[in-house]
């Protein structure tokens, strides 16, 4: 095929990073510590452009590219413009924390900004090639940040235990892409989808394809039974990787689920052996177990991290109802779920200062009295995660819950409302920490203008969000196409 | 001739005992680094086997991304493995024991 360099245009946002992070790697080799800044300055405004660009290209089509392997269409810029947000947000929040340890190095941002290029090549991924270049590229850039201090004891088991169980997650994909691509002979979804919509393939192997293709998935976003890297991950990370790697990447994970299984394979989602009755499963183990052991940590890390696994479950009751209003809900609880994961991680590392990591839970003690209007932005979070009323959780919940219940699995959404009840136990604690507790440690809280500034707007957010959460919703609708 | 199944028998032999390798596996962790490796050649006979018997390239193309892939998955393994070792002093996976809970 003739190259056209038109074809050029739609992967601007690609291009467009990857060029910032090659910049950023040489201009890094160029600059005195003192100016380290300058690679900061450069990664934060060269988002900000990517965003532009990725809203430049949007349109309301669909574009396949590169022989198939590329697609650009409403979904991709949603979620795009999501992931380059929400890591901007992540990477202001970082800055101080890097600064006061001796980790504000110029590798930081530049792994950084290759994972997020990892990211959107997987959002606009057409084929399982593509995908899996994706992945790969996001995964191998977030072992190397989970071990990013490498003074950590900690942060290298961190990343050693996630490398382990990373790679075995990717060897399951590839194992179940293998399979299908041998029973189906193709490896875009687009063909994919009509090769399954004929029949044209061994019911057998098709299934044992999916089977391992779901657990890839499930290791990748943090479900239970394949859960046991996130806690490990959470607690192990400097603060400042864990902003990011909370937040961001589940947009990408979403989007891996939505093109893996409903691009390719949405004919194969009915019943127990389609891959709705597996994520049935996946989601309700998910729920349960991450609710229920979030109340046993005294580390906030891993309680966050037992609430991701919980969180995921949530996003998967959207994707398996398989209806356009579940995928909707799916994206909106995602969008929302990434903006209160960096929003509380970004309070957790307000609240530490050199010589001084705010881990347990007792930490929070008081803050009300240290700080009342962080103290405010922290409440809104949680009450966020917990799912309470005005704030925009509540509105992801009761979107998802909508979702499955409009597809006669009434029982699934009671499993789902009974957990969340349950895991309102533990943020709630929280908020009782920071009000009604006294302050064990009185040294005012210092927060530099920049990320005081953030961690305002992406509390209120939650409380805008809510109350208005129409906005969010249409987008993600249109995103979807219904 | 060999069947397409005696390709795929292979495979999924290799496959079982890479897995099996990670999971049994309690000494050492350099071990673990060489199952990963075997595991992602199990997937790459499996698309090379079929690659072949549906008489299409695109298997074939993707068993060098996986190679490459494999290639830069192992360096990073590696470093991660350096640093683990200069702050613990071991390999040995039961001295990865920091972080429970």
């Amino acid at each position: 095929m003739q190259f056209d360099a038109t074809q050029l245009i739609p992967v601007l946002p690609e291009i467009s990073l990857l060029t910032l992070a090659c910049l950023v790697l040489l201009v890094d080799l160029f600059i005195r510590e003192e100016q380290r800044i300058a690679s900061y300055v450069i990664t934060q405004v060269g988002l900000l452009v990517t965003v532009a660009v990725t809203l430049a290209v949007a349109s309301s089509e669909t574009q396949i590219l590169f022989d198939g392997s590329y697609i650009r269409d409403p979904m991709s810029d949603l979620l795009k413009v999501g992931v380059l947000l929400v890591t901007f947000i992540s990477f202001l929040y970082a800055k101080d924390y890097l600064i006061q340890r001796d980790l504000f190095k110029g590798e930081f941002y530049t792994l950084g900004l290759f994972a997020v290029l990892g990211m959107t090549v997987m959002i606009s991924a057409n084929s399982f090639l593509t995908i899996y270049l994706g992945l790969e590229l996001l995964a191998l850039c977030l072992y190397a940040l989970v071990a990013f201090n490498r003074d950590s004891p900690e942060g290298a088991e961190a990343g050693m235990k996630y490398f382990v169980l990373g790679a075995l997650a990717s060897g399951m994909l590839l194992y179940g892409i293998s399979m299908i691509y041998g029973t189906t002979g193709t490896l875009q979804f687009d063909e994919l989808a009509k090769v399954v919509s004929k029949g044209d393939m061994n019911e057998i192997v098709m299934i044992f394809g999916i089977v391992f293709l779901v657990i890839g998935l499930a290791f990748k976003l943090g479900a239970v039974p394949f859960h046991m890297w996130v806690p490990d991950v959470y607690h192990g990370a400097p603060t400042a990787v864990v902003a990011f790697l909370a937040s961001a990447p589940k947009i990408a994970a979403f989007a891996l689920a939505m093109r893996l299984l409903v691009d390719g394979l949405a004919e194969l989602n009915g019943g127990w052996q389609g891959w709705q009755g597996m994520l049935i499963i996946l989601a309700v183990l998910s729920m349960g177990v991450g609710n229920l052991i979030a109340i046993a940590q005294t580390n906030i890390k891993r309680m966050l991290a037992y609430s991701t696994i919980s969180h995921v479950g949530f996003i998967m009751l959207g994707i398996l109802a398989g209806t356009k209003e579940g995928y909707t809900a799916a994206m909106f609880y995602t969008l929302v779920y990434a903006l209160m994961s960096a929003g509380a991680f970004g309070i957790i590392i307000a609240l530490s200062r050199k010589g001084f990591e705010a881990e347990n839970l007792d930490d929070m003690k008081g803050l009300n009295q240290r700080n009342p209007w962080f103290a405010g932005m922290m409440l809104l979070l949680m009450f966020s995660m917990a799912g309470v009323p005005p704030t925009v959780g509540f509105f992801a919940k009761l979107f998802v819950l909508d979702a499955v219940v409009s597809v006669d699995l009434t029982w699934l959404a009671l499993v789902g409302v009974a957990f969340s009840i349950i895991g309102a136990f533990y943020y709630i604690r929280v908020v009782k920490l920071i009000y009604f507790d006294q302050p064990e440690d009185e040294t005012p809280l210092s927060i530099g203008v920049d990320t005081q500034v953030m961690l305002s707007i992406n509390g209120l957010s939650m409380l805008v969000l809510g109350l208005f959460p129409a906005g969010l919703l249409s987008l993600c609708a249109a995103a979807i196409g219904s | 001739m060999i069947a397409l199944s005696d390709y795929l028998i292979l495979g999924a032999i290799l496959f079982a005992i890479s897995v099996a390798g990670i999971f049994i596996n309690r000494k050492n962790v350099i071990v673990l680094l060489m199952c990963v490796e075997l595991m992602l050649l199990a997937v790459n006979i499996n698309f090379v086997a079929f690659s072949h018997f549906l008489q299409d390239t695109a298997g074939q193309v993707f068993v060098f991304f996986i190679l490459t892939v494999a290639a830069a998955e192992a360096a990073i393994g590696l470093a991660i493995l350096v640093v683990l070792f200069r702050s613990k002093r071991s390999i040995n996976v039961e001295d990865m024991d920091a972080l429970k809970g």
